[in-house]
């Protein structure tokens, strides 16, 4: 293999499991480790960097991190709960208004609009306003916050929450049409004088159910609609018995809100099996909290309804079977009926574009879908933008933001003449967090506990209103117990290979067997014969250039490597160093974050 | 050394001996040696070695004198016996300990200084009386825990750290273990595990006294550049002699073992050393042979390695002295000591 090349920011990167799964690269470790410092607020600002919504996503988010985090790969632990650690940094925070981003009184001339006021277009606006651009915002209904604000009941997510972190960016000096939907974008781009438009409308329609007796009832509803008429208090009630279609985490959100409006019998009725659910784990689990069942393999036929009136549902029980081709069909073994009077369905959404007209030069493919540019987010025509959901279907905020974020450095090098594809580069830095002889500025001995469970509110409390949030938030003993368990992954094993002697002492000392030095080889038979093979090939093996001595290269698997910093302490010539990592995240007219934060040097 | 303990959390894929037991289980304490010293690494292929083997820690000892390398006992194997004696009398205790229980597996760790100088006759004499142990000298050439003044087994014409060129000729512990009878002898490097652990593992098999000298770099005070005892110098001048190999019992011998170069020697217990002899003529069987071959290397300043000499036939200290099978720490009191009335009679026929 060639000596790996660590100075491509993409190298380390990728050894920061949580920051590379996370779409926007939020800076894990380190917004953790500042939580450990009690500095909440440093580490709310440094979330906000790149994700923007610390308070929302804290409680919301997908987290596409924990999945990856290195903790769940060894055994029994349980990744590190970012998540609720990024809610502690933000309830826990100090005043900020004076770290947000300084708006220029004079303003560069150039204007955008913003279509849809969801995670994508308030990203577009946070990154864009602090370099003078006017930018307008368009949304169809009379409160801010798109999908957040529809269709994540409050008992997830508080009003209070979503509406200070939107309030950051609209005191930007945003320009505010609320009630306002854009019927024509033709109109818009003849009429508007923008420079550019971003269109971040969601995907807003939910997918319906055809099947007998489909309306014959007002009580069948769609899920995304039934959440957003409660989050605008237009339905403040709900039958006794509630059948829920769908297994992904809308339904989640239809049930859980359907216990707390009089649903006394929630079910959730999957067709699939629940290792194929699109939920959530914790969002399933915390649905059966709350009392609800979650039947699998139950497969809808109709809607039962005598004389106007709801009655039930009947469903085939199925069970699955991997087809010739590979693909799962469907076996009934009976058919039942299951009473109810009401139902919701969740069984997905996508997006609809009524009010785009055709040939104003935006292409729409055979799903009737415009077509927009993975990197860039343009459309076919230059200057029309699209993020979030509206781009390629229904993903999640944290998605979104990001969109947001390269959409906004697209609008810039478009008001600015510039090619869209010339995007500023990531850049990255290295620096020793060597404190002494054996001590280090992080606190790097291993700690063996497992996760920490999150408390909820009480039961009957909770589902009384719709309002009292269900997780309490990590208090002060379990945070402290939690910022523990992260593994500091950012805190870089860098080698030095010119400086080696072979000594042996750090393959002797790893505790998790992730050195070797060998002969070099292809990358197959070096990851056949380390000290403990390399089987993950989703993680990279470090190769270095030829050593000193005896021309062998050092090789280190980065898959379970626990960042305890022993090779380095046990290194006699230093050619192996604990180095902070720090990825510069380019950002629209600002090639590297202008604040960036770092941990003082001392050790918790 | 370091603030922190090797942490316990493993590779979930690590490989389970005969005793359902991990490498992990058969390590000891932290180090407290100096960051990069050759001894930490022979500890690493003692563990090795003794995982490989599937020997119950429990069942053996280790035993040690005083020197950075006497420190090492305490990094392998927490759960083993364990006895730091005396400066250079490490020897004695083992022989003693060997007397009263031998069916314990002995590994004594020494270093130049413990050996070659304080308990130099001490070593002779576990020679002679061909002690069933292994016994691992780790030789660096200086006193490290004395801020590196040369050691006796320190080469003519090596330099100090401070620049002092050292003119006593050294003691070769190969030469001299050859000369008193030894029936294992071995050489080998620190930073050379795949020689040492199959070494190692022969020698733990070996009924009688196997000494390996492992040279193990000083990294603090004898690492340098005129240094006969560095890494680098070690690397560039030494050279396999014999290839060895350790085959357990009940393990298949594979087709490049049963090569014609190859001879094989059958252990008391069934399992087989193989070796293979790279330099020319050499003959790991033939004492004198081995002797003049060595005297010969060490003139041309080469450092000669792997497993110089075997002879497994040989009667160990227990076969000497004619002991019972049964470990004497199992034997009755009475039966070992039977009181006056007994010896009265005993006294009885030389009156």
């Amino acid at each position: 293999m060639h000596p790996t090349d660590v100075s491509n920011p993409d190298y380390y990167h990728k050894v920061v499991d949580c920051q590379w799964a996370c779409p926007a690269h939020t800076n894990v470790p380190e917004y953790i480790r500042l939580i450990a410092q009690g500095r909440y607020t440093d580490s709310y600002l440094l979330n906000r960097e790149s994700n923007v919504f610390p308070g929302i996503l804290g409680r919301t988010c997908d987290r596409p991190c924990e999945p990856a985090c290195r903790r769940g790969r060894l055994e029994g632990e349980g990744p590190v709960a970012i998540c609720r650690l990024k809610r502690v940094a933000a309830d826990l925070r100090g005043d900020i208004t004076d770290s947000l981003p300084k708006i220029p009184e004079k303003k560069n001339g150039k204007r955008v609009a913003l279509i849809g006021a969801g995670p994508a277009s308030l990203t577009v606006a946070n990154d864009l306003m602090p370099l003078g651009y006017e930018c307008v915002l368009y949304e169809k209904h009379g409160k801010l916050g798109g999908l957040m604000r529809t269709n994540i009941p409050a008992f997830r997510l508080p009003p209070a929450v979503l509406d200070e972190e939107i309030a950051m960016i609209m005191d930007m000096g945003v320009e505010l049409h609320l009630n306002t939907p854009i019927e024509s974008l033709k109109e818009l781009l003849d009429d508007g004088g923008f420079d550019a438009v971003f269109v971040g409308t969601g995907a807003p329609r939910g997918k319906n159910l055809e099947l007998p007796g489909r309306y014959d009832s007002d009580k069948i509803y769609i899920g995304i609609d039934w959440l957003e008429s409660v989050a605008f208090e237009h339905l403040d009630s709900i039958e006794e018995r509630v059948l829920v279609i769908g297994a992904g985490n809308t339904a989640m959100d239809c049930c859980r809100t359907s216990k707390r409006l009089g649903g006394t019998d929630v079910k959730v009725m999957a067709r699939k099996p629940r290792d194929l659910f699109k939920a959530s784990d914790w969002e399933l689990e915390d649905a059966e909290g709350e009392e609800i069942e979650i039947l699998e393999n139950h497969s809808p036929v109709d809607f039962v309804v005598e004389d106007g009136v709801l009655k039930g549902m009947h469903f085939d029980i199925v069970e699955w079977h991997e087809g010739e081709d590979g693909r799962l069909a469907s076996e009934t073994l009976e058919t039942i009926f299951l009473p109810c009077e009401a139902i919701i369905l969740a069984i997905g959404q996508e997006n609809a574009f009524p009010w785009i007209e055709r040939g104003i030069g935006i292409d729409f493919n055979s799903w009737d879908m415009p077509i927009v540019d993975r990197t860039t987010h343009q459309s076919t025509r230059p200057g029309v933008f699209f993020g979030g959901d509206s781009a390629w279907g229904p993903e999640n905020i944290i998605w979104a933001v990001e969109h947001g974020h390269q959409a906004a450095v697209s609008v810039h090098n478009h008001c600015q003449g510039v090619p869209l594809s010339e995007r500023p580069p990531f850049g990255m830095n290295l620096v020793s967090q060597k404190m002494g002889m054996h001590e280090w500025s992080y606190s790097n001995d291993y700690d063996p506990e497992n996760r920490t469970p999150m408390q909820y509110a009480d039961l009957e409390e909770r589902l009384k209103e719709l309002n009292v949030e269900a997780e309490l938030g990590y208090n002060l003993e379990e945070t402290v117990r939690e910022v523990q368990r992260c593994l500091n992954c950012d805190i870089q094993t860098d080698f030095t290979p010119v400086l080696c002697i072979e000594c042996d002492a750090c393959i002797d000392v790893c505790p998790l067997d992730c050195l070797t030095i060998t002969d070099n080889g292809d990358e197959a038979d070096l990851r056949g014969r380390l000290t403990a093979a390399a089987v993950n090939g989703d993680q990279d093996i470090y190769v270095s250039d030829a050593l000193p001595q005896t021309k062998r290269v050092m090789v280190k698997d980065e898959d379970l490597c626990v960042h305890c910093g022993l090779c380095a302490e046990r290194c006699p010539t230093a050619a192996w160093d604990m180095r902070r990592f720090e990825l510069y995240i380019p950002y629209a007219g600002q090639p590297w974050p202008t604040t960036i934060s770092t941990a003082p040097t001392t050790s918790l | 050394m370091t603030y922190i303990t090797k942490p316990a959390v493993r590779h979930p894929a690590l490989e389970k001996n005969a005793l359902g037991l991990t490498r992990r289980d058969y390590e000891g304490a932290m180090s407290t040696l100096c960051a990069g010293c050759g001894h930490d690494s022979i500890t690493a292929s003692i563990i090795q070695a003794f995982f490989e083997l599937a020997i119950p820690p429990h069942r053996a000892a280790k035993l040690s004198g005083i020197g950075c390398s006497s420190k090492a006992t305490a990094y392998f194997m927490n759960e083993a016996h364990g006895f730091n004696g005396v400066h250079g009398r490490m020897p004695a205790i083992a022989t003693g300990a060997n007397a009263a229980n031998r069916d314990l597996v002995y590994i004594g760790i020494s270093g130049d200084g413990d050996s070659l100088s304080i308990g130099l006759g001490q070593l002779c004499h576990a020679i002679r009386r061909n002690v069933n142990m292994l016994y691992v000298l780790e030789n660096n050439g200086v006193y490290g825990l004395t801020k590196g003044q040369f050691s006796a087994s320190a080469d003519v014409g090596t330099v100090s750290k401070r620049g002092e060129v050292n003119r006593h000729g050294p003691i070769d512990p190969v030469s001299l273990a050859l000369t008193v009878g030894a029936t294992f002898v071995a050489r080998s490097f620190s930073g050379d595990r795949k020689q040492l652990v199959p070494i190692l593992k022969a020698g733990l098999t070996h009924r009688g006294f196997a000494i390996v000298d492992v040279i193990s770099p000083c990294v603090t005070f004898n690492d340098h550049e005129g240094s006969t005892k560095s890494y680098a110098h070690t690397r560039t001048h030494s050279y396999e002699v014999v290839q060895t190999d350790f085959v357990p019992l009940m393990t298949e011998i594979t087709a490049e073992q049963d090569r014609d170069d190859v001879t094989a020697v059958t252990m008391h217990d069934g399992s087989t050393v193989m070796f293979r002899s790279v330099a020319e003529d050499y003959d790991p069987t033939d004492r004198d042979a081995a002797l003049s071959f060595l005297r010969a290397s060490q003139a041309k300043g080469e450092v000669a390695t792997g497993l110089l000499y075997l002879e497994d036939s040989s009667e160990d200290m227990h076969a000497f002295e004619n002991t019972v099978d049964r470990p004497l720490v199992d034997v009755p009191f009475g039966d070992l000591c039977p009181g006056s009335a007994t010896l009265e009679e005993l006294q009885k026929e030389w009156r």
